[in-house]
């Protein structure tokens, strides 16, 4: 497996002229996704800033073939892929299903747990921004407690993100694994893992969105890092139930080294109306989880 | 050598779709239709058809799951009904609009609230603008034949088939059905050829966000925008009907039984009063005629095959000169009047002189039993309008509802 970025495969699959918004952190995790997969890939994806990656017809800068489909469907979608091809002598492709945090915890759980429950031959991933970003930045089941959203201008979210992860470990999927887009080679690692694994993979994929956010483009890359290093997010996978922290989350368990989430905060305009006791409250939250998954991995 | 089974309309669908080799079938309980995918469940487990059976756990991922198989190439399959098909329609545009030739049986029931099982119209006509060509059964054997016949056509003009029969009336009721030899199936309707395949070297992008105007492509040629795709559809559905009749015709060649006449007709030559219904009601209202011509009224049954894409040159011949057409329909629409009875007096407009005075009844909603007397009281209501001012502008509900 390749640790380094110079261990990844030479082949781009996206190539210049994406239409996503400058500093988006979605082509980054796609692109690593991609290089993991290969060619032999079908993706399929709903409506959501993913579609507008793949730009407008009739020119698209991604070299994979893709099918479109509704917003609610995507598990569905990738269900027909998986069946078509297995009837037509094709198993040899990857079916991979990408949808965003409102195509998955809110309009696709339907679908998804569906598809999950069947123990579909496919790869899941749920890219999290953390709201309706595509539609303009409404709050979704995603959206943390304390954000400012187009839904929750005036009083910011009240309700913490939905545990969306526990719902899908829930299915007792083949493979689970969460992952940052600041974080490549952790990202590529457990996609060529998948790749190999047959049934249900699901993948939690989290991506910084500048626009939706409210931080400097070129501040993408820390905002994911400090999501990882205050354990907002936290990198892992569970594999026929055994689970295991990865990349940087393992490095902090070991080290015992974790930032306040108060500096993954500040640097965010979506979070600027939280009071103090709201910042509390997110250090506990993630305080306690953090303890629970250092208490999962036996360290 | 064909042999005649006696069969559920739900049976007989089932079956047709195993003659037809179908590959990837999606199944989702609602009645009446569930017997549909149950016994296609027998047939996959037994090992009689190899096909994926993929047990969905809703009817807009039912036809999420074909829309995606026959995308990479697969005959895809799956049935519904009412509010299954209501709870489909977004997929339903989606289908159309994504040009896969999916076949459907829907079993009509009445949509609630309040709930019914029961039969009427409903469900498919609420869907008549989704794209999808619309056929409607008159019997069991129609149900086996129209879905061969569907699959060929889907597959030729590559726009999804609804093949619709009353729920109960016919998915619950036995009748001697014809049944085909597998090798004559096999040999009308070869394996599915999709229109292109995946290839890895040559990645497309399929179904994407599509802007107003056409724009050039990667060799410089216009690609369409958005209207240009829309008009191509329905391009699609106005060249299907020719494509249903010439297959119609074909059929008839293969199997004894044509369908190059997108009406049925039944005494209509000399006909004074002629009821238009679809479905299971068109063969009924024979019976009204042949009472009814007893008593000295002329009367005859236009009975609509196909609804999309609609026959109205047809329908025009079919009716003109006719002094009072009865159009009998188990749907409304709400605030006006019945789909089809709006759909045929503007198929006749501008016959002038020979244009009919033209009587929309609503009846046999949510499985109200419509009986011969009932389609002949409906003629005597009809017959005392002596002109166009004495008809009433709303419908006329037939029923002896409270
Ligand atoms: C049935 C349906 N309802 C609503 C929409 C509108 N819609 C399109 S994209 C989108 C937001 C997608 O949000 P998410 O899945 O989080 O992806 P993101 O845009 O954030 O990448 C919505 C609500 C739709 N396309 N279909
Ligand atoms: S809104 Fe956010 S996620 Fe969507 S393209 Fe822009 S930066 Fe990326
Ligand atoms: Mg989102």
């Amino acid at each position: 497996m390749a640790t380094a970025i110079m261990d990844l495969p030479d082949r781009e699959y996206i190539l210049p002229g994406t239409r996503t918004c400058a500093g988006c952190g979605l082509p980054i995790a796609y692109r690593h996704i991609l290089k993991a997969l290969g060619p032999k890939t079908v993706v399929t994806l709903p409506a959501c800033c993913l579609t507008i990656l793949h730009g407008m017809y009739p020119k698209t800068p991604v070299a994979i073939n893709s099918v479109n489909n509704t917003f609610g469907s995507t598990a569905a979608s990738a269900s027909g892929l998986v069946a078509g091809l297995k009837v037509t002598g094709r198993e040899d492709y990857t079916v991979l299903a990408m949808a965003g945090d409102g195509g998955t915890f809110d309009m696709g759980i339907q679908a998804l747990s569906g598809a999950a429950e069947r123990q579909t031959n496919f790869i899941y991933v749920c890219y999290d921004n953390e709201a309706y970003m595509n539609t303009g930045v409404q709050r979704s089941s995603a959206t943390p407690a304390g954000a400012v959203t187009t839904t929750t201008p005036v009083r910011p979210k009240e309700q913490p993100k939905k545990d969306f992860i526990q719902i899908m470990e829930a299915h007792h999927p083949a493979y689970l694994a969460t992952t940052c887009s600041s974080y490549p080679a952790d990202l590529y690692n457990k996609f060529v893992k998948a790749k190999d694994i047959r049934g249900t993979r699901f993948i939690h994929l989290a991506v910084p969105c500048p626009a939706g956010w409210g931080f400097p483009t070129r501040h993408t890359v820390k905002m994911g890092r400090l999501a990882v290093e205050t354990a907002v997010v936290v990198l892992y996978e569970v594999e026929e139930g055994r689970f295991r922290l990865t990349g940087k989350s393992l490095n902090m368990a070991k080290t015992g080294r974790k930032r306040p989430v108060s500096e993954y905060l500040e640097g965010q305009a979506r979070f600027k109306k939280m009071t103090p006791e709201q910042v509390e409250a997110f250090q506990e939250w993630v305080d306690r989880r953090w303890e629970q998954l250092l208490e999962r991995a036996g360290l | 050598m064909a042999r005649t089974k006696i069969l559920t309309g739900n049976e007989t669908a089932a079956l047709a779709a195993k003659m037809c080799r179908v590959q990837v079938v999606a199944a989702y309980p609602i009645t009446p239709q569930s017997k549909i995918p149950e016994v296609l469940s027998e047939y996959v487990e037994r090992g009689e058809l190899d096909a994926e059976f993929v047990r969905v756990e809703s009817e807009h991922s039912a036809m999420g799951v074909c829309i995606s198989a026959s995308l990479v190439g697969a005959r895809a399959f799956t049935a519904t009904a009412a509010n299954g098909l209501a709870y489909m329609h977004e997929q339903l545009h989606w289908a159309a609009g994504a040009r896969v030739p999916i076949v459907m049986p829907v079993t009509n029931r009445g949509l609630g609230a309040p709930w019914t099982i029961l039969n009427d119209m409903q469900d498919t006509i609420s869907q008549r603008d989704t794209g999808w060509i619309q056929l409607y059964c008159m019997n069991n054997q129609e149900v086996l034949d129209q879905i061969i016949l569907a699959y060929k056509v889907a597959e030729r003009v590559l726009v999804p088939v609804m093949v619709c029969f009353d729920g109960f009336r016919l998915s619950h009721t036995m009748m001697p059905v014809e049944i085909p030899d597998q090798e004559k199936v096999d040999a009308y309707l070869p394996p599915f050829e999709p229109p292109y395949l995946l290839d890895p070297e040559n990645p497309v992008n399929i179904n994407p966000v599509v802007l107003t105007d056409p724009l050039p492509g990667a060799d410089g040629r216009p690609c369409p925008g958005y209207m240009g795709f829309r008009r191509r559809l329905q391009e699609a559905l106005e060249s299907a009907l020719d494509v249903l009749l010439e297959e119609g015709r074909i059929f008839g060649e293969h199997f004894g039984r044509s369908y190059d006449d997108p009406l049925y007709r039944y005494r209509t030559e000399d006909a004074r009063l002629v009821f238009v219904a679809m479905g299971s009601l068109a063969s009924e209202a024979t019976e009204a005629v042949d009472m009814l011509r007893e008593e000295g009224i002329p009367a005859g049954v236009v009975g609509i095959r196909i609804f999309r894409p609609f026959p109205r040159r047809a329908l025009r011949e079919a009716l003109a000169g006719v002094q009072i057409m009865a159009v009998l329909e188990k749907a409304v629409s709400y605030g006006h009047e019945g789909a089809l009875a709006s759909e045929v007096k503007a198929a006749l407009y501008g016959l002038n002189g020979a244009q009919p005075l033209a009587v929309n009844f609503i009846l046999g909603l949510g499985g109200k039993d419509v009986k011969p007397a009932d389609v002949c009281e409906a003629a005597r209501r009809a017959l005392s309008f002596s002109g166009p001012g004495e008809v009433p502008e709303s419908p006329i509900w037939l029923s002896n509802e409270i």
